[in-house]
């Protein structure tokens, strides 16, 4: 902390928020620059979690990367597992049978009810409305549960895979959802009843960390940000993967462009998630969950054990990858936090050549001072947590 | 590792763009604004890149956003195809609303230190990608207003994403 009287008598005091603050999320540091409360200044520096992810990426084969996307955005791992392999596969030309894009879009919306929980919960902390971090974690439990279930990890899944999924649905899953998809309208309801017309939590959260959709664009915001603002923008509709074309949702959308906006885009997105996972179970295909691709889909265990090309298939992959052709592919989607985009340059050979991740957090990241100067020290918090960012995807 | 600069990218020869990335309104748009600007392009599965040169990058940039609706600067990065020359190459890519697309626009430059202009005048957020750029691969961006390292310490040596950059360090 330091004390400034250089300019014209003003006292204006330097404060280092975090790195290691319980309200930054990870090791987020803001340097705010305070007449009194008010801040004149905010200056985010990261790169305290930079662990050369997009380094370590070139040397390793596209299977072997896949273990790596789970750990740039840890609270929704397979958004990233997703990207990356609808690039890997872009770039091979694959089809993905109809059975493992609707897995995937399922555990797409798990994952998103899962990062918005998180969200509420330590949104909610931060704030000082303690309880309602209790009851989103109950539910964030339950759908650890599912991802282990499925994948047998709770958060470092690394299920989806380039041609389609590491293993079939285990039995129970899909019933397992649908139990825990019939108490979530009432649970959101739970949480709403919370918060939604709390006078104290509209009082720290109405006209707070406001932002115009012209300036949340040109600072490379995206997500639930520029739905608040009123722009209604989902990757999901605008450039459907995965098969999202084929289900019906709608794009929650506020026009305050505050932290109370972007509160209820989450909440309604939450809502939406629940339709979306109730259609993919309705309408889950039969067939197989990876593509008819031996030279990249591991083979199954049962085969390795009576027929050699099996047994060689997996030798070769495991040992040396498979190549991609020569290229370059970028996929766009929408993760929990805005537009995830993994830019994969190929130069023919089994490594990705080079692997870049544009994460929603470190646009989003770049809007904050926007969001907060001028304003009291307090309403900081309520910005930074609006925004939700994760570390791991801003630092990489 | 695969060998590095064997790439469609690279061994391309500068050839008259094809019908088909000409009906594309963007290209055709700057190729009419000032004929041969766009000095190569290319289509693959779909996506859109064209290469111009560094110098002309801000005007460039300015026109399609201003004219061609190019709102949203989604992300800057650089590919290293060292020892290739000119071995670096700027990857802006672009987004329109309006036209639910997105474009690569690229840059090759060579040497050791190269320099080109920001386009921080142009959209905001190129800022912090301009930053990393700079951090990772030691590309200089003219006129950025705090061009520092973002993801190294201040200190550090070298820039990590340089294909020359060792992957481990001594132990």
């Amino acid at each position: 902390m330091t004390t400034d009287t250089s300019a014209a008598g003003a006292r204006t005091m330097t404060l280092n928020m975090g790195p290691q603050h319980p309200s930054t999320h990870g090791v987020l540091r803001l340097v705010l620059e305070l007449d009194g409360e008010t801040v004149l200044r905010a200056q985010p520096q990261i790169g305290y979690l930079h662990t050369g992810i997009e380094k370590t990426a070139e040397a390793k084969t596209y299977s072997q990367a896949i273990t790596l996307t789970d750990r740039v955005d840890y609270l929704c791992p397979l958004s990233n597992n997703l990207c990356f392999c609808l690039v890997a596969e872009k770039l091979l030309g694959l089809e993905i049978p109809p059975k493992a894009q609707w897995m995937r879009v399922m555990l797409a919306e798990l994952t998103r009810l899962n990062s918005h929980l998180v969200w509420l919960g330590t949104h909610a902390i931060d704030i000082g409305a303690m309880s309602v971090f209790l009851y989103c974690f109950r539910e964030r439990e339950e759908i650890l549960k599912i991802f282990e279930m499925a994948s047998g990890q709770r958060m470092m899944t690394t299920y989806i895979r380039i041609g389609g999924l590491a293993l079939a649905p285990p039995l129970g899953l899909f019933e397992r959802v649908r139990k825990l998809m019939d108490i979530f309208p009432e649970r959101i309801d739970e949480y709403e009843r919370l918060l939604t017309r709390n006078p104290i939590w509209k009082e720290r959260t109405q006209g707070i960390g406001r932002i115009s959709l012209e300036d949340a664009i040109d600072l490379g915001m995206t997500g639930p940000v520029l739905r608040g603002c009123g722009l209604a923008w989902d990757i999901r509709k605008a450039q459907p993967y995965s098969g999202y074309e084929k289900f019906d949702f709608a794009i929650p959308t506020q026009t305050g462009g505050d932290v109370y906006s972007r509160y209820l885009v989450r909440v309604e997105e939450m809502r939406q998630s629940v339709r979306i996972i109730y259609q993919a179970l309705d309408g889950m295909p039969e067939g197989p969950v990876t593509a008819d691709a031996p030279h990249v889909v591991l083979p199954q265990r049962e085969k390795m054990k009576t027929q050699m090309e099996a047994l060689i298939y997996h030798f070769k992959i495991v040992t040396e990858g498979f190549r991609v052709p020569p290229g370059d592919v970028s996929v766009s989607i929408e993760s929990p936090r805005g537009e995830m985009a993994y830019y994969v340059v190929s130069d023919g050979g089994p490594r990705p050549y080079r692997c870049f991740i544009r994460g929603p957090s470190f646009g989003n990241l770049q809007g904050l001072p926007k969001m907060i100067e001028g304003s009291l020290i307090a309403d900081v918090i309520a910005a930074l947590c609006s925004i939700d960012i994760v570390l791991g995807d801003v630092d990489r | 590792m695969g060998t590095p600069g064997k790439g469609v990218t690279q061994n391309r020869q500068p050839a008259m763009l094809s019908e088909q990335i000409l009906s594309i309104p963007a290209v055709r748009a700057l190729e009419e604004r000032q004929p041969g600007v766009v000095t190569d392009a290319n289509l693959h599965r779909g996506q859109l890149s064209i290469w111009v040169a560094p110098e002309q990058i801000v005007p460039i940039c300015r026109f399609l956003k201003q004219e061609q609706t190019y709102q949203r600067l989604s992300s800057i990065t650089a590919v290293d195809w060292f020892p290739v020359e000119p071995r670096f190459e700027v990857v802006y890519s672009l987004h329109s609303f309006e036209r639910n697309h997105w474009l690569r626009v690229k840059c090759r430059m060579g040497g050791e230190s190269p320099e080109i202009d920001s386009v921080t005048g142009v959209w905001r957020a190129a800022n912090w990608y301009e930053r990393e750029v700079f951090d990772l691969f030691g590309i200089r961006f003219r006129n950025h207003p705090d061009l520092s390292r973002i993801m190294m310490p201040d200190d550090w040596q070298g820039h990590p994403l340089r294909k020359n950059y060792p992957l481990s360090g001594p132990r």
